[in-house]
């Protein structure tokens, strides 16, 4: 850093210490000026900004300790450096544990103001570097926000806010792309494990034998290829969240294995013997309806009984419209923001098309559809051929090769089939017939999904 | 016309030194230099609290009698100098101005507990009259740790440093306002 770009201010009643801690930085080639009193300092401080403010503690008028809780309002980042005399160490102590970097005693030895000086640069330095890097993580990755319009998903952060604050186990059920991970994040970061780590695991995505790797970790050689000890994730979780996604899908030694951790909260690695205790919260997620699986046997009882203690259910977006234009809206910031493209909203037409969308894939398909209108849309709105999904338009008769009343009703079958992805639930509904008839329908005509 | 630099001998003990110091000067600066003698009253900038002397007087004091002909002026002495914010300084300037001093009082290797040795004394001395005379020619303190223009707060950098000025110092100091040979 050129020592031009540092700003320093010297607060000092005396006037033989400002101008002799002037001269000292200027020779150094800082940006210095001096304030006789707190009146004068604060003036100065409203015009530009400091990086290190040098502050005489016994000052007539506003003292030192008083002028450096009314910096810490203005500006937190500046590094204050407290000039004592011998007499006033105790205060200059007390001005430390008000968040001053350092003291100094008159008079001081250059060598000492130097690297007083050069440590409070490295300081500055090192808070402005964090800071700006918090902005940037906080602008990559936005704190998870959820986006509740709609009663269902009110009632959702309801439950949330309520289980947060305990630590029992919770369950969390939905469709696939609802945003159950960001509701176990929401949990996690509201409860008081949210200084330690949230591990999650996607149980679904794993074959047996790694997924037991994985959770529980292994000794060097307890298997063909375990070079080196691992610690799994319940170890890593330890004080925080153990986030089980896809827990519908493990294998039955697996629900074993995890039963008994889940009731002694102990296990042994993979080939070792040596107990290994984790203090976690269990958060798990399904798309499965586990009550349908135990009766069918594919899921534990006792372990269902175990991790459902607390029941969450995210309805699918199709059932709570209400939060599609908020959700679309948000999204269309937070790509907005991303890509720096000055789109900030969705035409009346698009934004219909959004509300009739059947939206199998829940909330990621339509961040994934206004990621993509996003990109290939002009600003400044998204429209309707922005989105990607085809438009589906009612047929048109005359277009038809044959008028009769068969060829008009398969025709008007297929459109609403396409319409609705092939929802026969939603289908159905529409064409007002029951979905029995629906399915004779789409044999008698050979109606192909897509 | 302004074209010499005076060298003024304050409370200095050993005057040999100040023939050596008055030759590198010339060559450093390329100046007229020569010595003048000011009655100046050591008691008058003396703390009686901190047993030293105010250096900033003292560069007040010779900006007080300087000659007209004065390009610049440094005095030399083996007075403990200060301001009041540090301890001690080796010497003082005025930034782009005309008067400067150094002492040799910390420059000595008695003030340490070792032995005397006067070439070191005068490698010093030199080194911190350029410097401070730099600083009178607008130059602040330089980050080349081998330039004289380096700041030094032990002796030791003192010892490090060489007693000209690194190229971009250099080419600094030329562009200042011209000096007559």
């Amino acid at each position: 850093m050129d020592t031009s770009d540092v700003n320093i201010l010297i607060v000092d009643d005396e006037e033989s210490v400002r101008s002799s801690l002037y001269k000292w930085f200027i020779e150094d080639g800082y940006t210095v000026d001096t304030a006789a009193d707190a009146k004068e300092a604060l003036q100065k401080l409203e015009k530009q900004p400091w990086d290190i403010i040098l502050l005489d503690i016994k000052m007539p008028g506003m003292n030192g300790l008083e002028l450096q809780e009314r910096i810490r309002d203005i500006d937190p980042t500046i590094v204050i450096i407290m000039i004592t005399a011998y007499a006033s160490v105790d205060t200059a102590v007390q001005a430390l544990k008000a968040g001053a970097f350092d003291y100094v005693t008159k008079p001081f030895d250059p060598d000492d103001l130097e690297h007083l000086i050069r440590n409070a640069i490295e300081k500055r330095k090192l808070t402005r570097e964090n800071l700006q890097l918090k902005q940037k993580i906080s602008q990559l990755s936005p704190e998870e926000t959820i986006i509740a319009e709609s009663p269902q998903m009110k009632h959702v952060l309801e439950l949330v806010d309520t289980v947060a604050q305990t630590d029992s186990t919770v369950l969390i059920h939905g469709e696939s792309g609802t945003g159950k991970e960001v509701i176990a994040r929401t949990i996690h970061n509201r409860s008081r494990r949210r200084l330690f780590p949230m591990i999650a695991v996607n149980c679904g995505a794993l074959p047996e034998s790694l997924l037991e790797s994985e959770l529980f970790g292994h000794e060097k050689g307890a298997f063909t290829g375990a070079q080196y000890r691992r610690k799994g994730k319940i170890e890593l979780a330890d004080g925080g969240t153990l986030f089980l996604d896809e827990i519908g899908d493990i294998s039955p030694k697996t629900q074993l294995d995890l039963l008994r951790v889940l009731e002694t909260k102990q296990f042994t690695r993979l080939g070792g013997n040596q107990i290994i205790r984790s203090d976690f919260r269990l958060i798990c997620a399904t798309n499965k309806n586990l009550e349908e699986e135990v009766r069918k046997g594919n899921f534990r009882e006792d372990l269902f009984y175990r991790i459902n203690v607390f029941f969450i259910l995210i309805p699918p977006l199709r059932e709570r419209r209400e939060d599609i234009p908020a959700l679309a809206h948000f999204f269309v910031q937070k790509y907005s923001r991303a890509m720096n493209k000055p789109i900030h909203d969705i035409s009346p037409e698009a934004m219909k098309r959004l509300m009739e969308h059947n939206w199998p894939g829940n909330v990621r398909e339509l961040e994934n559809a206004i990621e993509r209108a996003m990109v290939i849309g002009k600003p400044p709105v998204i429209q309707p051929q922005d989105l990607p999904f085809a438009q589906v338009l009612p047929f048109d008769p005359a277009t038809m090769d044959s008028d009769s009343l068969e060829a008009i009703e398969k025709a008007h079958i297929s459109a609403v089939l396409a319409r609705t992805h092939w929802n026969i639930k939603r289908s159905a509904e529409i064409l007002d017939i029951d979905r029995v008839t629906l399915y004779n329908k789409i044999k008698k005509y050979n109606l192909q999904k897509p | 016309m302004r074209n010499t630099l005076y060298i003024v001998p304050v409370h200095h003990p050993r005057l040999e030194n100040l023939e050596l110091l008055k030759q590198a000067l010339s060559e450093v600066f390329s100046l007229h230099v020569e010595f003048l003698n000011l009655e100046l009253d050591i008691e008058a900038v003396f703390n009686i609290r901190r047993h030293q002397y105010h250096s900033t007087e003292i560069l007040a004091y010779l900006l007080d009698r300087m000659p007209d002909d004065t390009e610049r002026i440094l005095a030399v002495t083996d007075l403990d100098l200060y301001i009041p914010i540090l301890t001690f300084v080796f010497g003082e300037a005025q930034l782009r101005g005309r008067a400067a001093v150094v002492s040799c009082h910390r420059l000595k290797n008695e003030f340490y507990g070792i032995p005397a040795d006067n070439d070191i004394l005068m490698d010093r001395l030199i080194k911190e009259a350029v410097h401070e005379l730099g600083h009178t020619y607008g130059l602040i303190h330089c980050t080349n740790y081998a330039c004289v223009m380096h700041a030094s707060t032990y002796v030791e950098e003192i010892d490090i440093k060489d007693y000209h000025f690194c190229p971009a110092c250099q080419a600094l100091l030329a562009g200042t306002e011209p000096r007559q040979p």
